[in-house]
């Protein structure tokens, strides 16, 4: 910086700074420490803002398998959130790296690209009665396959978005120079494009698990059991339950956090220019 | 190759996408059409076609205007207030000082923070017997007795705003850092130089560059917040007295609550037409900012 900070500016900046990260820090802090407080801790009067034994039980009761526990119904919930993210992702990449490339390399097809990307809009309450004939019909409901389908109309066109921006930013004459010296096509993009791409396409998936990990509406209209219930679904069912433990609730959130904070965390650069260049280029 | 066959490439390339997207989005939003002129309902039988009867009865009903209401109050007030907090929080974040780079990256964790548990948080935060905001405005001597924030109808909305503020005004903060470190130094130094006073060189020199990232996070936040489902159902499900009741929840409620999916599809595509004319309207600013710009 060239100007010089008064004591007075800088001052102001750090309580500033303190204050921000205090709002930012306060609410999470107080959810990690409901999970590891006394249940009596935190239903007492005046409420003990710090546990006097620390208790990391409901970790444990969480995360165990014993059958027809509270236990038993997260790690089902957990397992089904990856599966049907992961599937989602993967799905939808594969429909959106050659669609992004083509409209990329053929701008004249730009335009059912834009449609594609003008879905991501629509309410899904928009989607929602005929998607949950058609998921009835298939035999589909309560089905991690039917969710994780259903989770193309959000992933699919953004994953598209992201890729075909990336692709926009690796030059069009390299792929020329691989097709002149004799490559086909599919080699070129194997050999050439997608390398050069594999940063764009691990932000993508990245986002498009987020995504689909923090998915609510259609999770909770189209499943009902353990077969299929996602961890959005679990932790409402929680929230909203008879459960007297409030604890529990706060642990089930820290676990179900957990994914997408260090992600955000570790990956932070990356996630952020994904956010600034979809942003900017709009 | 000639342009032909590299147009029929591009579109054998884009079939996949394009098929699916037709299977799962098109054909569904098509038949929300055909619904909607109907008395369907969810279970049983396919209903008989009832003209705009849905329509005429949706918009008539004092329902769907007091939740329109209700949308837009918080789709205006929580997007306002993020658009304020976060270009504050980027101001400070483009500032010196001990722990910056901490503090930038900190601030992913709300946005990180899966939607649901967000409002979940906040459902213990507002508990009306062992919740910590009773507890912490009690113990300060800021209230004398515990509230039920989520309860009354007079600040169930106000609670879920800030809820909703907290998790998203730190994206707006990122995506307006971003654009704050895209001014070129020389200029700032320059307008100091020339003699600019904070609020000049904020409005002159510093907002031209902010303008465009933050259109399109307003664009994008407005949609979303019009769109609200997940923090209100998990936080209060529309209630208490129906004061937090958005369109997404009514509709759910129409469709799936009480079955009327006929009826459920015509308010469904109300909102779609509410969206798209936000959005319309919001392409016609992104894209003068932009000309503006250039």
């Amino acid at each position: 910086m060239m100007e010089r900070q008064s004591f007075l500016f800088s001052f102001f900046i750090h309580a500033c700074a303190l204050l921000l990260a205090a709002v930012i820090l306060a609410p999470l802090l107080w959810l990690f420490i409901m999970s590891i407080s006394p249940a009596a801790d935190l239903t007492a009067k005046p409420l003990v803002w710090w546990p006097q034994s620390i208790d990391f039980s409901r970790y444990g009761v969480l995360l165990s398998s014993i059958e027809n526990s509270a236990g038993a119904a997260f790690v089902a919930s957990l397992v089904n959130s990856i599966l049907v993210a992961g599937m989602a992702t993967i799905a939808a990449l594969v429909l959106a790296i050659p669609a992004a490339w083509a409209v990329s390399r053929t701008p004249s097809v730009g335009w059912s690209l834009y449609m594609v990307i003008a879905t991501y809009m629509l309410p899904p309450v928009a989607l929602a009665v005929p998607l949950y004939f058609g998921l009835a019909h298939l035999g589909l409901l309560n089905n991690v396959f039917g969710l994780a389908l259903v989770y193309l109309t959000i992933l699919a066109p953004f994953t598209t978005w992201l890729m075909k921006s990336g692709f926009d930013t690796i030059p069009k004459e390299i792929e020329a120079a691989a097709m002149m010296d004799g490559a086909g096509l599919f080699a070129t993009l194997r050999i050439i494009t997608l390398p050069l791409a594999a940063p764009v396409m691990a932000t993508s998936a990245l986002f498009a698990f987020l995504l689909a990990w923090d998915e609510f509406f259609y999770a909770l209209l189209f499943t009902s059991d353990l077969r299929a219930k996602t961890l959005t679904v679990a932790i409402a069912d929680l929230a909203g339950g008879r459960v007297s433990d409030y604890g529990l609730i706060a642990t089930a959130g820290v676990l179900a956090a957990l994914p997408p904070v260090v992600i955000g965390l570790v990956m932070q650069r990356a996630l952020i220019s994904g956010l600034t260049s979809g942003g900017v280029k709009g | 190759m000639s342009g032909t066959s590299m147009t029929t490439r591009a579109w054998l390339l884009m079939l996949p996408l394009l098929a699916v997207m037709i299977a799962v989005i098109g054909w569904p939003l098509i038949d929300t059409v055909g619904l909607s002129f109907t008395d369907a309902k969810l279970v049983g039988t396919a209903g008989n076609f009832v003209g705009i009867d849905n329509y005429v009865k949706t918009i008539s009903g004092s329902n769907f205007q007091r939740t329109l209401i209700t949308t837009t109050q918080f789709a205006v007030i929580s997007v306002f207030a993020e658009m304020v907090l976060g270009v504050l929080a980027a101001l400070l974040l483009n500032q010196q000082f001990y722990g910056r780079t901490v503090l930038r990256g900190l601030m992913i964790l709300p946005w990180a923070l899966p939607t649901v548990v967000n409002a979940t948080l906040w459902r213990l935060i507002y508990n009306p017997e062992y919740g910590a905001l009773n507890a912490a405005l009690t113990q300060i001597g800021l209230l004398d007795a515990y509230r039920s924030w989520l309860g009354e109808p007079g600040t169930a909305l106000a609670a879920l705003i800030v809820a909703d503020c907290w998790k998203n005004f730190p994206l707006v903060a990122l995506i307006a850092l971003a654009a704050l470190q895209a001014v070129p130094r020389d200029i700032t130094a320059a307008s100091l130089v020339d003699g600019a006073g904070p609020f000049a060189r904020f409005r002159f020199v510093i907002l031209p560059y902010l303008a465009g990232p933050l259109v399109v996070a307003l664009v994008l936040r407005t949609i979303e917040a019009f769109k609200v489902f997940d923090i209100i159902w998990v936080m209060t499900r529309g209630g208490p007295a129906n004061s937090t009741r958005t369109l997404s929840i009514l509709v759910y409620q129409e469709a799936f609550s009480f079955q009327r999916a006929g009826s459920g599809a015509s308010l469904a595509l109300i909102v779609t037409l509410l969206v798209a004319v936000l959005a319309a309207a919001y392409a016609a600013l992104v894209r003068r900012t932009a000309g503006s710009n250039a």
